[in-house]
């Protein structure tokens, strides 16, 4: 007897292969951004009231609070029903009921600071021209330095164009940080030693190598998470989409920050998502979205904290919206006039991540005029440090192009660094520049040329570059073996 | 999709060495590596439980396990990208793309990224992935499976660009492109799959290394300069140029085996003591491999030359429908019909290049 036989027998089965896969509702746990600094109506006494009010603002509803606790807390964001059903929910509310840490305070206080006075600093230099270019970070100071602050020793930051101040919060040289926007290099400090990838020019192509970075740690067994930086237009790019997907697939420890500063160069926010915000973007991939008011040093460092905590522990990924604004145009080359009211921008004035936590900090009678005129001092020192060594011009070696394209430069490379050392040897007898000249002598890879410098001069001699090295290839091939091998031209 | 797929036939031999397909091959050379080095990882799409649309990691992750042979999300920039940052991380990750132009969304991480990454950073970070992709047509495959790409990935600096046309060079070249430290695109013909030859994977033959050409077959009238899926093709049509033009034509046939080192050693020697000189590739003609080959060929071997470098290539089209496809790709007639073209009629080259091969062809 079939079901078609018996009418009204008949169960309406799910699809054959279709099953529950996870609970939505705990990804989204903010119904606003999430705020510390400002958020408490009583302060600036009574930190458990004001804990309770930061937990009601942080959550919208009890429910939604204690679900986001499960889906963040026991690390599988898709068992999000059973970690309701583990009581770790008070557990966290008591963590979270801590009020931000006087030190931690006063650490972010003096970064943002840094920060800000960083950032004018940069811009500055752009109208020297001591910088080609220069994509402020102005407004953004409390994201750039919570990021920074937020990583443990071994994790990794993944920057975009626009994260200087994170690279330099982080402790890098500032001068090595500005390689790619002075000019003298793409890139200026040492990627693997600083675990801070080259600040990426291309939108959001760095979040999949954040991604398989974070994933091959894992793999291997390491205790590390990577924290990956993109904006609000970077959201709407193949590679954002792809990196949040593989991240979540893979459950790789990974924390992507997504900087909601209002516009793509001029395009608002309007125009790039149609989205309820930023955050529910990751539930379309099963990865929890908090909102966190960018602007709130302390509120970001603490998401992100526990994001990456959560990622070291195994608990897989986690995309942060912070909401804050660009203060500056897009670089120096931009005139924001054209796309936006100063009525807006006067607004976010009065919401400065520098302003926030120095009111905080008076609120809980913990400023200090001498601290304060201290951090003033030393972030001054930096930038003059910074400007007195932007002002000697860098030590540029032509000859270094060919130097670093492959493991050994081709034989048509070696042939054409010969051609510019030729060229660099006729400026300079022409009285034009000697700097090339220690390039004449350099140690790099292109090094190679130098045996062969007779290329340019000796073309008829078919520049033949005998590199016995790049003969003796991995195969074990001795160097002049193989089916290839020179035949008449061998002697020349 | 991936409609154009045909199982490999069974290898089968009496002797010691078997006959082998260059898909086997090229998936002995995987295990051989992964085992050796347990930092090389292989993924891509349906690399895992199915082994590949064309199998060439059958067996993979039943030996090393899901992890180290990963089927990943159905997204080629994403696993590009994603193993850029494994390399970062001290893997040596091995992409497969599932054909040549599904390739394409990984363009950018390829040329903003693993192309640079070694330059960008002084060489501090370079990028030891090896991205095959099958290439080339004559499979009968429907639209977007039979593109030949390299002219792209030529094109960009800091990529290496590989192809092996022989069994025991899709072995020996493919570790040499896991083993490189610099990215290695490592473009395999389709079509050559199956293709057979007495190979041991016990003791896989010695083999010139990644920017070496080799010269397949000895010959004085004219070279071949070829590649890849076009190798077999030059050998064929060699064979029938004995049998052509006044005196038969005594073809010499270059395999490129690498585009990117170029050997132009190799190929000038060849030039010059040919005196003449056709490429022959599937790839579209214009702005194609053999425009940048024959002009370097023209550069170095002017007063050798009896004749203008000629090219043999697929036509300036989007690639066509299978039930077309025999009208574009290169065959023996149309090789021969260029060979032809050679100004045959000035016969200088011959004493010339007789008294060069008595110098020292060797």
């Amino acid at each position: 007897m079939t079901v078609l036989e018996q009418p009204g027998t008949h169960a309406p089965a799910h699809a054959p292969s279709w099953r529950p896969r996870a609970d939505a509702a705990p990804l989204l746990p903010d119904a606003e951004p999430y705020r510390v600094l400002g958020a408490r109506p009583d302060a600036p006494t009574g930190t458990k009231t004001k804990a309770t009010r930061a937990r009601s603002t942080r959550t919208g509803t009890t429910r939604a609070g204690s679900a986001r606790t499960g889906a963040t807390r026991t690390g599988t964001p898709r068992a999000g029903t059973a970690g309701r059903d583990t009581g770790t929910s008070g557990l966290a509310g008591e963590q979270v009921a801590a009020a931000p840490d006087a030190e931690l305070l006063r650490r972010l206080y003096a970064a943002v600071v840094h920060g800000r006075r960083f950032n004018e600093q940069a811009t500055a230099l752009t109208r020297q021209g001591r910088l080609a270019v220069y994509p402020s970070s102005r407004g953004q100071e409390a994201c750039q330095v919570a990021a920074a602050l937020s990583l443990a020793e071994h994790d990794w930051l993944f920057p975009s164009y626009r994260d200087t101040l994170a690279a330099v919060a982080r402790g890098l040289d500032p001068m090595e940080v500005l390689s790619l926007l002075r000019g003298d290099w793409h890139h200026g400090y040492d990627t693997r030693r600083t675990r801070v990838a080259p600040l990426c020019t291309p939108l959001a192509t760095q979040l999949p190598h954040a991604v398989g970075l974070a994933h091959a740690a894992r793999l291997k067994g390491d205790e590390v998470a990577a924290l990956a930086l993109v904006g609000d237009g970077g959201t709407s790019e193949g590679d954002f989409h792809e990196a949040l997907n593989f991240a979540a697939v893979w459950q790789a420890p990974v924390v992507f920050l997504v900087q909601n500063n209002g516009f793509a160069i001029s395009v608002p926010l309007a125009k790039q998502t149609a989205a309820p915000s930023l955050a529910h973007k990751a539930v379309g991939y099963g990865v929890p979205g908090r909102l966190v008011d960018g602007n709130d040093a302390v509120a970001v460092h603490e998401v992100l904290t526990e994001a990456l905590e959560r990622a070291r522990a195994g608990g897989g990924p986690t995309l942060v919206e912070a909401v804050t604004y660009r203060l500056e145009a897009h670089t120096n080359a931009d005139d924001a006039t054209r796309y936006r009211a100063d009525a807006e921008v006067e607004a976010w004035r009065a919401h400065d991540p520098v302003a926030l936590l120095e009111r905080e900090l008076r609120q809980r009678d913990l400023w200090d005029e001498e601290a304060a005129r201290q951090v003033e001092e030393a972030a001054e020192e930096q930038a003059a440090a910074l400007r007195s060594r932007m002002n000697q011009d860098p030590a540029l070696d032509p000859l270094e192009l060919f130097a670093h394209v492959y493991a050994e430069p081709t034989p048509q490379l070696r042939e054409q660094a010969g051609r510019l050392r030729a060229e660099l040897a006729a400026e300079a007898t022409a009285g034009q520049t000697n700097e090339y000249e220690a390039g004449q002598t350099d140690a790099h890879g292109a090094g190679q040329t130098d045996e062969n410098a007779a290329g340019q001069t000796n073309e008829n001699a078919d520049g033949q570059t005998d590199d016995a090295a790049r003969r003796q290839s991995v195969t074990g091939e001795p160097a002049a073996g193989g089916a290839g091998g020179r035949t008449g031209e061998e002697t020349r | 999709m991936s409609t154009a797929v045909r199982q490999p036939p069974k290898a089968g031999g009496a002797d010691g060495r078997k006959p082998a397909t260059l898909g086997q091959a090229l998936g002995r050379a995987l295990r051989d590596a992964m085992a050796d080095d347990p930092d090389v990882h292989v993924l891509g799409e349906d690399v895992g439980t199915l082994g590949g649309v064309f199998r060439v990691t059958d067996g993979l992750a039943a030996e090393f396990g899901p992890q180290r042979c990963a089927d990943t999300p159905l997204a080629e920039a994403g696993i590009l990208g994603t193993a850029v940052g494994m390399a970062m991380y001290g893997l040596r990750p091995v992409v497969e793309m599932q054909f040549d132009a599904f390739a394409f969304p990984g363009f950018e991480q390829l040329v903003s990224h693993v192309s640079r990454m070694r330059n960008r950073t002084r060489g501090r970070m370079p990028m030891p992935l090896t991205v095959r992709i099958p290439y080339g047509g004559g499979i009968g495959g429907v639209e977007h499976h039979s593109d030949s790409s390299e002219a792209y990935y030529m094109a960009t600096p800091g990529l290496h660009v590989v192809t092996p046309a022989t069994v025991a060079d899709a072995y020996g070249l493919l570790r040499a492109a896991i083993a490189s430290d610099d990215p290695v695109v490592f473009l395999e013909p389709k079509r050559l799959y199956w293709s057979k030859a007495d190979w041991s994977p016990e003791e896989p033959e010695q083999v010139p290394g990644l920017g070496r050409a080799a010269v397949r077959r000895r010959g004085t009238s004219a070279t071949l300069i070829t590649y890849g899926p076009s190798v077999p093709l030059c050998l064929e049509a060699a064979e029938a140029a004995r049998e052509e033009g006044a005196e038969g034509w005594d073809l010499e046939v270059v395999d490129l085996r690498s585009l990117v080192p170029f050997d132009e050693e190799t190929v000038v020697a060849s030039v010059r003591r040919t005196g003449r000189a056709v490429v022959v590739h599937e790839s579209p003609g214009f702005a194609g491999p053999g425009g940048e080959i024959a002009a370097r060929v023209t550069e170095r071997c002017f007063h050798y030359l009896e004749a203008p470098v000629l090219r043999v290539a697929g036509f300036d089209i989007p690639y066509p429908p299978p039930m077309l496809e025999r009208h574009h790709l290169p065959g023996v007639d149309r090789i021969l019909d260029a060979v032809a073209r050679l100004q045959w009629e000035s016969g200088w080259t011959r004493q010339q290049g007789e008294a060069e091969r008595g110098g020292g062809a060797g």
